[in-house]
């Protein structure tokens, strides 16, 4: 258990340590989210219309940029070996960094969601059930990106094949979360909504660690 | 330097054993070696030889569980590595040629993670008392990008003080170290040996040290 907590703390001081990497994904988050106000214009309607798409879609893309950089470097410089001899079963260290790129690439987008959501003219309640969307949602998004992102290690234009083979399996996250705020906003159950979302939560949870602990293995043989 | 070997913990060290038998090695299309038997027990060490590119790092590898052999096993006391893979790393210490080290932080962060990621608890002084051995007074806190190649491989090295595992896997241990290092390594190396710990080195040079034997790839 040290161990794991040796992993969160040592991601974010790194994170800390080189603030820029983090500072850009959190500008591309509230700038590409406030050019569509500025782009679309006063239609307060439309807007509220567009705004779960056009959040959830930016905050897939924005946890997208962080994950190149979830075990890159642990890879290159032998890290990830140290890791797999540990006595800490690998799994559980896997966890760890993928808490820690929540923790840095996740929690924020949810934090700054209030205030992105004010642009689109988005009320109090819906606001409310926004920001719990994307609670339940971007671990998620951590979670699945993560095997994405040990499957790709070693790849030359890893990147590009990253975006590829993880958007797809963002799409669950994606429909059910934009859903979620776009029923409340019209006055319907979110329930549903939210069962479905913390349905994949608990399935991704369960998988996602032991299937980037296994693509992390293939890496470093 | 005086005992901080003293508490190996379980196992009584003279009946630990890594054994390798008929161990086949391939990467990629090139088969690196066949039918490779060897053995080391407690107060021994393996010094292993050959040409560059022959398969010393890929066999070290190999020992440490990193990769799996194309055939063969290797036990330790008589346990598969793969089946008991937690135990074996409990005793084991890898270094291999990549640093491992996080150049944003510094030797002393560095340090106490690798050795929570190792399972052990070692207080501030311990580390610090490290470091300080290895010649790194004054450079704890420094962030590891300010080291030169020969302080970072101090940095590694001083993990061996404060990580108690049984053997030791060190793939070049003698790389970029200055002469006083290299004395304060076979040291160390040869405290670890005379108290029951086990080592197999790839190097280079000749290391005068006893109980060793040669593996030639």
């Amino acid at each position: 258990m040290s161990a794991l907590l040796a992993v969160i703390r040592r991601d974010l001081l790194l994170v800390m340590r080189r603030k820029s990497e983090v500072l850009t994904i959190l500008f591309f988050f509230v700038i590409v989210t406030s050019l569509f106000p500025l782009g679309i214009g006063a239609d307060t309607a439309l807007l509220r219309k567009i705004a779960p798409g056009v959040i959830w879609v930016t905050a897939l893309l924005s946890t997208m940029l962080g994950l190149q950089r979830l075990f890159a470097s642990d890879f290159a410089d032998g890290t990830l070996e140290q890791m797999a001899l540990s006595p800490t079963p690998l799994t559980l260290l896997v966890g760890g960094k993928i808490a820690a790129h929540w923790l840095v690439c996740g929690l924020p987008l949810v934090l700054l969601a209030p205030v992105i959501g004010l642009q689109f003219d988005l009320d109090a309640s819906t606001l409310g059930t926004f920001i719990l969307a994307l609670l339940i949602g971007t671990p998620i998004l951590s979670l699945i990106g993560a095997i994405g992102a040990a499957l790709t290690l070693g790849v030359r234009g890893g990147g590009v094949l990253l975006s590829l083979l993880v958007l797809p399996l963002y799409i669950p996250v994606l429909i059910f979360g934009a859903g979620a705020v776009y029923a409340q906003s019209v006055g319907l159950d979110v329930g549903g909504h939210f069962s479905v979302l913390a349905a994949l939560l608990v399935l991704a949870l369960f998988f996602a660690p032991w299937a980037t602990t296994a693509a992390v293995r293939i890496a470093i043989e | 330097m005086t005992a901080y070997f003293s508490d190996f913990d379980n196992l009584p060290l003279n009946q630990s054993t890594l054994r390798a038998s008929a161990l086949t090695c391939v990467r990629g299309e090139r088969t690196l070696f066949t039918d490779l038997d060897l053995q080391v027990s407690a107060g021994e060490w393996l010094h292993i030889r050959g040409e560059n590119g022959i398969g010393k790092t890929s066999l070290l590898r190999l020992l440490a569980g990193l990769t799996a052999p194309a055939a063969g096993s290797i036990s330790w006391n008589d346990q598969s590595i793969v089946a008991d893979a937690s135990e074996y790393h409990r005793n084991l210490l890898f270094l291999g040629h990549r640093d491992s080290l996080k150049e944003d932080l510094t030797a002393f962060e560095n340090l106490s993670i690798v050795t929570a990621l190792d399972g052990v608890t070692v207080s501030e002084d311990e580390i610090l008392f490290a470091l300080h051995r290895f010649g790194l007074r004054g450079r704890e806190d420094l962030p590891v990008n300010c080291l030169s190649a020969g302080q970072k491989r101090r940095v590694l090295l001083a993990r061996l003080l404060l990580r108690k595992a049984k053997l030791w896997i060190l793939d070049e241990p003698f790389n970029a170290l200055d002469v006083r290092a290299v004395e304060m390594l076979s040291e160390l190396i040869g405290e670890h040996i005379a108290a029951g710990g086990m080592a197999i080195m790839t190097s280079h040079q000749e290391i005068p040290m006893p109980n060793g034997r040669v593996v030639q790839l």
